[in-house]
């Protein structure tokens, strides 16, 4: 091995300390069994755990992992949600738990979609309730049972959930200070060039679109000169 | 308020008896545009007589979509984006974005660039502390200690300067090391820096510590049980404060931590009076920390950035000559680091608290989704109960001690 490199590096930073793949799985084992049929699934990806649960059981799951002195996931660090448009429950409800007395890290996952509200962790955590509030702001997920959920991050008076995915990245109004009517006013987004959006993947290795001018190697008519040979497979 | 006053019933008293007076709870609004809210905070606060009833922080003025810019660029062009969250200590933000890259990727890092990681977390921490204390300091009252304090930060913020250009946006850390070694004279001149500091930190001491103002100001005010600091996601000094000696840097260490020698201070009340004394040892050891890696860096030469062209860009003189680098470099410049599909939550014990970055790549050059967890954010939420049967005096306090930067609450 090259004496240059940190042997501590691999891997940089360490969720679980001292607990191998096979540990972690046997202790996402023991949650689901403890937890009456409110784990689905157990992974073990990048030495972190991963439990999946069905939404109505979430409450449950978690009184369960902050309660049990088996566990006692004390903290509750994060709530966020991932959108995947092409599935039929968009959103992925993530919460990100704490033991310091296991010293170990947890991410529990619920999957919902626009309409299906995910019951409100805030019993049992009460930090939940801003977490709560940021991903109802940004995805439009509803939590049910919260005390007060309301848009945390957006401006007075937003439409819209800008972290979905159909969202677009320049968003739909911009504000200015308008000198005549002495306050800032809202206009929909004009900008001065179209929007470009690069996305430099390689067309050698998995751009999935069609570049302008593929067409025509398809298209080709008989009796015109052959196109000139095609430096990228097409589509 | 004079169509209030003409409403109120009118009640008249029996004779001989003075009437009682009906106070109203009354609203007020602090900020957006206050000093002492530390950026852009608006505070509704319940006031009954000049006791706190409620307080209802609106955030979200600073907020500039970060996560939404991030799922359009690539991770290298992401970089700069972490600086401009906690603008006070910016390299701490850097560095769990490439811990997170590098967890993913599997990317390992040189010890030297390692090194320098190290010794600019430790620069970040003693920054962001300097600021918090002193400006805590102001907040009750005492203008000297921010200059005193400003004085060092700007020293800091020249060392920043030489190692990457800039004084505050620093875009320093990159998955897999540091972008350019350090010159030597700045080593020195920071072996120096850490010669001096420890008397302007304790003229600072001298100042603050024991004056009868800041203790009472202080003292006993914001309490924070253990158990309301778990139930509220507390991390970094706010859980410390209040007695946990729980610190990333020891308990699920990173980088070269392990191999540092220091010490994590405990409060014991978990007032702010207590948390402004863990900052300062905080402070010390940090400098202790620096010490170390100086001596260190004197004696582990080699590369601060990984040599695996795939993740990390060939040096100048090599482009020159060979024709790999020169594609290395291009392909890395337009289409960038492809990070292999997966999710990882990455965290550091930035000087705020636990910084995390929830990544979830889809294999391509832009993260798919990229959360941050800031330790400012649980915080913040916490102004309400903790400032429940406060004066409205002891607002400002509190708010100072939480060490709140809007860069990473609103994000």
């Amino acid at each position: 091995m090259n004496p240059l490199v940190n042997p501590n590096a691999n891997p940089v930073v360490i969720s679980n300390p001292g607990a191998s793949v096979e540990a972690l799985t046997s202790f996402g084992e023991a949650i689901k069994a403890d937890s009456a049929g409110a784990v689905g699934g157990v992974h073990v990806e990048f030495g972190e755990l991963t439990l999946t649960c069905p939404a109505t059981r979430i409450v449950d799951l978690l009184a369960l992992l902050r309660d049990n002195k088996n566990y006692r996931f004390a903290q509750l660090m994060d709530v966020t949600a991932v959108d995947y448009p092409e599935r039929a429950q968009r959103f992925e409800v993530v919460y990100h738990l704490l033991s310091m007395t296991q010293n170990k890290r947890l991410r529990v996952k619920v999957a919902t979609d626009e309409d299906t509200p995910v019951p409100s962790v805030t019993p049992v955590y009460p930090c939940a309730d801003w977490y709560e509030r940021e991903t109802f702001d940004m995805y439009g997920v509803f939590f049910s049972g919260h005390p007060d959920l309301r848009r945390i991050l957006t401006d007075y008076g937003f439409h819209g959930h800008p972290l979905r995915k159909d969202f677009p990245m320049t968003g739909y109004v911009e504000v200015r200070w308008d000198e005549a009517l002495k306050r800032v006013i809202y206009e929909p987004v004009k900008l001065p060039q179209e929007y470009r959006q690069f996305d430099f993947l390689s067309p050698w290795e998995g751009a999935k679109y069609a570049l302008p001018g593929d067409e025509r190697a398809d298209t080709q008519a008989p009796g015109t000169p052959p196109a000139p040979p095609p430096n990228r497979p097409a589509g | 308020m004079a169509e209030t006053l003409d409403r109120a019933p009118t009640i008249t008293p029996e004779p001989g008896v003075t009437e009682e007076t009906k106070v109203r709870k009354f609203n007020i609004n602090f900020g957006p545009q206050h000093p002492a809210a530390h950026g852009v905070l608006r505070l509704v606060l319940e006031l009954d007589g000049e006791v706190v009833e409620r307080v209802d922080p609106h955030i979200g003025l600073l907020h500039r979509g970060t996560e939404k810019l991030m799922e359009a660029r690539t991770y290298l062009q992401n970089i700069p984006y972490f600086d401009r969250l906690d603008y006070v200590a910016p390299m701490n933000q850097e560095h769990a974005f490439c811990l997170a890259i590098e967890k993913l990727a599997n990317i390992e890092v040189p010890v030297r660039g390692s090194l320098i990681r190290v010794l600019f977390c430790e620069i970040g921490r003693i920054l962001n502390h300097l600021l918090n204390v002193t400006t805590q300091a102001m907040d009750v009252g005492a203008l000297t200690p921010p200059l005193w304090g400003f004085e060092e930060r700007e020293k800091l913020m020249v060392f920043y300067e030489r190692a990457c250009g800039a004084r505050l946006h620093a875009n320093y850390f990159r998955p897999g090391g540091v972008h350019q070694d350090l010159p030597p004279e700045l080593i020195e001149d920071m072996k120096t820096w850490c010669a001096e500091f420890p008397k302007r930190l304790n003229d600072v001491e001298r100042l603050v510590t024991g004056n009868r103002i800041f203790k009472q100001r202080n003292a006993d005010i914001g309490v924070v049980s253990k158990e309301e600091a778990y139930a509220w996601g507390f991390t970094g000094v706010m859980l410390r404060g209040s007695g946990v000696a729980w610190d990333l840097r020891k308990s699920q260490p990173y980088e070269l931590y392990p191999e540092m020698d220091f010490d994590i201070p405990v409060g014991v009340h978990g007032d702010c009076y207590d948390r402004y004394l863990c900052r300062v040892e905080e402070m010390k050891q940090s400098l202790k920390i620096m010490l170390q890696c100086l001596d260190r860096l004197d004696k582990t030469p080699g590369p601060v950035l990984t040599e695996d062209n795939k993740v990390a860009p060939p040096r100048r003189a090599e482009m020159k000559r060979s024709m790999e680098a020169l594609i290395h470099h291009f392909k890395l410049y337009t289409e960038g680091l492809h990070v292999p599909a997966g999710e990882v939550y990455a965290h550091v014990e930035a000087p705020k608290g636990e910084f995390g970055v929830y990544l979830v790549s889809d294999g391509g050059n832009k993260p798919y989704r990229c959360k941050i967890r800031a330790p400012g954010f649980a915080h913040l939420q916490a102004m309400d109960w903790m400032n429940r049967g406060h004066m409205v005096a002891d607002v400002a306090a509190v708010l100072g001690s939480l060490d709140i930067v809007f860069g990473e609450v609103d994000r």
